[in-house]
């Protein structure tokens, strides 16, 4: 599992919130390499340090992204803040992401 | 091609669906490690026979399936499932894993994605459970969100591939295609990249729906080229695949009754076991009452029988037939009888065909009555309906079942039998029950149309309906004209009132002569008394007489002794004693000359 954790300034200004997100991708599938890359692009834009990222490769727990409700890879799932999100595709669409995790952008 | 030697063709390794009818139809069900093509329009049915399959595959192989849905979540099949009765929430918990593959509305976009994720997850799932089907529902739903032909084709091949490295038994994807006309660009391709194609469809004919089944592509194997129908029961799908070409029924010499005795000799004997007997007429003319009649002494012979009515209820047939004295109830009670009655305009003929199909390998009938199959031109087109008639006696010729079909015709003339169904040319024995109406009543009729392979008699007979049951009766033709009813019952009046006459006059005749003859034994009585009289009477007169001579000659010779006689005179009175004994000892006993004194004397 690659893991990544950015938790600072989680106690931060109000205007931002901590993002948790979950993106399940399959391994390097073309696909899931472009959507960690555009993920990373977008976090580093528009939340500064303010989320939290977990990366799952369902190739490696097929059977945690099955509980998970796992369908097409690459899937960015948004657990809080409220209301849950999810995504699908590499995420190129940049603008639609953001409304997904409810960024201004 | 004489040089060239000729491949020994393999039969291509199958795998059964166990969905009745497909297997035959397709020669023994889906291409084993093969993939198969399910295509047609919402509705049509694709997802069931995907399920069944896998259903199937558990409950009699005990082969475990994993069945992907793109397009309704695991709780809609389910629930939609639950009409049949496989026992599929049980079959969810451990043998069938349901993978919920539909995206909810609330999934946003952005971008491409794949499969390669979900392929690996099943992957793990199948070696968990050990998963030897594997079932992708609704493939179009997914592919639609990929948006794009390039990457849509290689969706498909990476699920092509998966399937090769992931060997199941056979593996199913369902499509929304309607017709031939594709929203997804790939399919063509996708046609191409299986072996099998199926395709479903649910059309509107006559506002019924009807299903049907094609296979129109099976790489490497022959298989029924046709459309069939498709029927829905609690077992699940159902095929209604083609008879063989080839009549293969077995003609029996059997004679079963037809109901009733007299009935049987105008039939010379009966019906044919395995025979199929139609029975036509105007509604009201008793066709039901004949058929019930049939079922009846089915019954009573101890044989499985089904009855089949449409449109009518079978309790309401079970109190009609009642009141004419046929009792089925209680043949229903002890099981001999299957009583099914069904709408005609919900379900389409075919339907219908299944539905009875499925009956007859339920109940597993010797004897059954439709009644009226005429009934069944009203669900779908006239042209489906006169073939599933037809379907309907070959089928029960088939299963060696002696069938009754009743058939409403509009007219009163046989021969314009406006059944449409056009069965009268398959049905073995045709009977037909027609009104006759003369001097103000309404008569039924019976007339045997035909009857292959026996003799029947040609004559028309009154049907006569009592409590006691169904009758036939002689019609009187008088003066060209058939008699019945009231007519007959005076006729038949008339004729007894002359056979009493007769039979009086004749008893009248033969007293006298008994009388003349006892007079005349009489009369010979007495005579015969007369003469024993008088015989007496002469002989007692002979003895006397005899007696006074042989005193005479007595009284004679002692007259002689005393007068001292000479002995001349001795000697000649000697002989004339002697000679008078012997005449006396012939009979007549006189002496000779008291004779000759009575001979002078006579008159």
């Amino acid at each position: 599992m690659r893991h990544k954790k950015t938790d600072r300034n989680a106690f931060g200004p109000a205007a931002t919130t901590v993002v948790v997100m979950c993106l399940y991708i399959a391994n390097s599938a073309p696909n899931s390499v472009r959507a960690i890359a555009n993920l990373e692009a977008i976090c580093k834009e528009h939340l500064k340090d303010n989320f939290k990222l977990e990366i799952i490769d369902v190739l490696e727990y097929p059977l945690r992204a099955l509980a998970d409700g796992i369908v097409v890879t690459p899937s960015l799932a948004k657990m809080s803040p409220s209301p849950a999100a999810k995504i699908i595709g590499n995420l190129s669409d940049k603008s639609s992401v953001l409304r997904a995790l409810g960024i201004q952008g | 091609m004489n040089g060239t030697k000729k491949a020994v063709p393999r039969p291509l390794p199958k795998i059964a669906t166990g969905i009745l009818g497909f297997d035959e139809l397709s020669h023994g069900g889906l291409p084993r490690n093969r993939i198969s093509l399910l295509k047609g329009g919402p509705g049509s049915g694709k997802t069931v026979f995907a399920l069944q399959s896998l259903v199937n595959a558990v409950r009699q192989r005990n082969e475990p399936g994993i069945f992907v849905a793109f397009e309704e979540s695991t709780r809609q099949l389910i629930a939609n499932a639950a009409s049949f009765d496989w026992g599929l929430p049980t079959l969810a918990r451990n043998k069938i894993y349901f993978m919920d593959a539909k995206l909810s509305p609330e999934v946003v976009q952005s971008g491409e994605f794949d499969l390669s994720g979900m392929l690996g997850m099943l992957k793990a799932k199948k070696e968990e459970i050990g998963a030897r089907w594997i079932v992708f529902d609704g493939i179009d739903v997914l592919l639609t969100l990929l948006q794009n032909p390039m990457s849509e084709m290689r969706e498909i091949y990476r699920i092509r591939d998966w399937l090769a490295d992931n060997e199941v038994n056979a593996a199913i994807i369902t499509a929304k295609i309607d017709g031939d006309s594709s929203e997804i660009v790939n399919y063509g391709f996708l046609q191409f990249m299986v072996d099998c194609v199926i395709r479903f469809e649910r059309r509107l004919e006559y506002g019924v729906a009807l299903h049907r089944i094609q296979i129109t592509k099976y790489r490497g194997s022959d298989f029924a080229a046709g459309e069939y129908p498709v029927s829905f029961g609690p077992a699940g799908m159902e095929v209604d695949a083609p008879e063989p070409a080839e009549i293969k029924q077995v003609a029996s010499g059997e004679r079963i009754s037809a109901g009733f005795e007299r009935l049987d000799k105008m039939l010379g004997g009966g019906l044919f076991r395995g025979s199929s007997t139609l029975i036509t007429g105007v509604p009201g003319t008793s066709k039901t009452t004949l058929a019930g009649k049939f079922v009846e002494a089915a019954c009573g012979r101890g044989e499985r029988t089904l009855f089949v009515s449409f449109d009518e209820s079978a309790d309401r047939i079970a109190r009609n037939l009642s009141s004419v004295g046929i009792q089925l109830k209680a043949c229903v009670k002890s099981g001999l009888l299957r009583m099914y009655s069904a709408r005609t305009e919900t379900i389409g003929a075919e339907d219908h065909l299944v539905k009875l199909k499925a009956l007859i390998r339920e109940h597993r009938p010797r004897c059954m009555v439709i009644d009226p199959i005429s009934a069944i031109a009203k669900s779908g087109g006239i042209a489906a309906a006169r073939a599933v008639a037809n379907r309907f006696i070959y089928l029960a010729k088939d299963e060696k079942i002696t069938v009754m079909v009743t058939a409403i015709n509009e007219g009163d003339e046989p021969e314009a039998e406006a059944t449409d169904l056009q069965i009268s040319t398959i049905a073995d024995t045709w009977i037909h029950l027609s009104y006759l109406i003369r001097s103000g009543e309404r008569n039924r009729a019976l007339t045997i149309i035909k009857s292959r392979g026996t003799w029947h008699s040609n004559q028309v007979r009154e049907l006569v309906l009592s409590d006691a049951g169904p009758m036939l009766a002689d019609v009187y033709t008088a003066g060209g004209e058939v008699l019945m009813g009231t007519l007959r019952w005076e006729k038949e009046g008339e004729e007894r009132a002359k056979t009493i006459q007769r039979r009086a006059e004749f008893d009248q005749k033969r007293e006298a002569l008994e009388v003349a003859e006892a007079d005349t034994r009489a009369r010979i009585k007495a005579l015969q008394q007369d003469l024993e009289r008088q015989r007496v009477e002469l002989a007692m007169y002979s003895s006397d007489n005899e007696a006074r001579i042989v005193f005479s000659s007595d009284r004679k010779k002692e007259l002689g002794r005393i007068r001292s006689a000479d002995p001349a005179g001795r000697a000649a009175t000697g002989t004339v004693t002697s000679y008078a004994k012997r005449r006396a000892s012939k009979g007549s006993g006189n002496s000779g000359r008291k004779n000759k004194t009575e001979a002078r004397h006579a008159p």
